[in-house]
């Protein structure tokens, strides 16, 4: 899909260029274009270190592993179908608490693990209620800090680059709480349809 | 309430910061050696979306350079701009859920053009932050396990997608309109 979009764009841009006459700044365009890209993500370098750095200080100082036992009361309601001390549950918390830090990095392979106990729980190559749920939950986004639009940001001089992040916390917690809604209304449906 | 929000957006970080360097001073943790092992993830990072965004900032300059974007924008912008929906904003809201780092191209290419203070540089920051890529968190964790059937799953991240692109522009036009 990606793909399609991506060549899309180019082959658009230079056909119009073609009988609009306006090649000669399509070809600038192409070259200044991949410079600031370039200089972005050499920019992007100094938030990212520090972020990551600062976070890997919170994830040792226990701070992830508090915050996953504040979670621990409302996360066993969201999953009414996986046993309270069942390690799936151990697995969700811990890939939440990771999103909700941005350490996206640590979040995938600990969401796969969650997947992997769900799906020893249903047993089938049919996604169950708890797999949706988890993920409806990752799509809809758990960030606080959108650290890598924060540096974008920096990058191109904005006056305060983080003024952003409370739009952005407000936004992805309307896209979270539809996210939970739209789950369980799909569910319901499902269960209706089936008898 | 614009207030409280841009003072909890420029409080939030250092506060947090606070918290994380003096639990790990009373933790007697060696920060400094911590903060130096996660930081080179961050160089790994930054180097790993490079190409994603030579490859988007390219494909955009040339539809814009050309006079294709603007004529399409053009085109659709008066349905857009009678519902409320900035019509530059369009190629994001479409791209946001299919790749992460392809709409974090689109995202640095709107705030490079429009400036990243101006209504639409504050719309696309905030909308590339607030959802996760849908399509790809999917095909990641339904097919690291082997989840052929993802029934309902496919509905509900992309129209919680839809709910979040609307949600941005209400709030960003809220309070900074």
């Amino acid at each position: 899909m990606v793909n399609l979009i991506w060549a899309f764009m180019a082959i658009v841009g230079i056909i119009y260029a073609m009988f609009n006459g306006t090649m000669e700044e399509v070809n600038k365009a192409l070259f200044e274009s991949a410079d600031e890209a370039v200089k972005l993500s050499i920019g992007l370098i100094s938030i990212l270190v520090f972020w990551l750095g600062i976070m890997k200080i919170a994830e040792e100082a226990g701070i992830l592993r508090v915050l996953a036992k504040l979670l621990r009361p409302i996360v066993v309601k969201i999953f009414p179908e996986i046993p309270k001390d069942h390690p799936a549950m151990g697995y969700i918390l811990s890939n939440f608490t990771a999103n909700i830090f941005g350490l996206g990095n640590a979040a995938t392979p600990l969401g796969i693990k969650a997947m992997e106990e769900m799906k020893k729980l249903s047993g089938t190559d049919t996604a169950s209620r708890s797999m949706i749920t988890f993920l409806a939950i990752n799509t809809a986004g758990l960030t606080l800090i959108p650290s890598t639009v924060i540096a974008i940001r920096m990058q191109y001089n904005s006056s305060s680059p983080t003024e952003i992040v409370g739009t952005t916390i407000i936004a992805s917690a309307a896209a979270l709480t539809s996210a939970l809604l739209l789950d369980r209304f799909f569910y319901y449906r499902s269960l209706r349809r089936k008898e | 309430m614009m207030g409280i929000v841009t003072t909890i957006s420029t409080w939030l970080i250092p506060c947090f910061l606070l918290l994380v360097l003096g639990v790990a001073q009373w933790k007697k943790l060696p920060s400094y050696e911590l903060f130096v092992e996660g930081g080179k993830e961050g160089v790994q990072l930054a180097f790993s979306l490079l190409p994603f965004l030579v490859g988007m900032l390219v494909a955009i300059s040339i539809l814009r350079s050309s006079g294709a974007l603007d004529a399409s924008i053009g085109l659709i912008a008066p349905i857009l701009t009678a519902i409320g929906i900035p019509p530059d904003i369009v190629p994001l809201a479409l791209v946001r859920p299919i790749s992460g780092n392809a709409a974090l191209g689109v995202t640095s290419e709107l705030i490079a053009t429009h400036g990243p203070d101006s209504f639409i540089g504050r719309l696309a920051s905030t909308m590339q932050g607030s959802t996760d890529t849908t399509l790809y968190i999917l095909t990641v964790y339904f097919g690291a396990v082997g989840i052929k059937k993802m029934r309902y799953a496919v509905k509900v991240g992309l129209l919680a997608d839809l709910v979040g692109i609307i949600a941005s522009i209400i709030i960003v036009t809220l309070i900074f309109g």
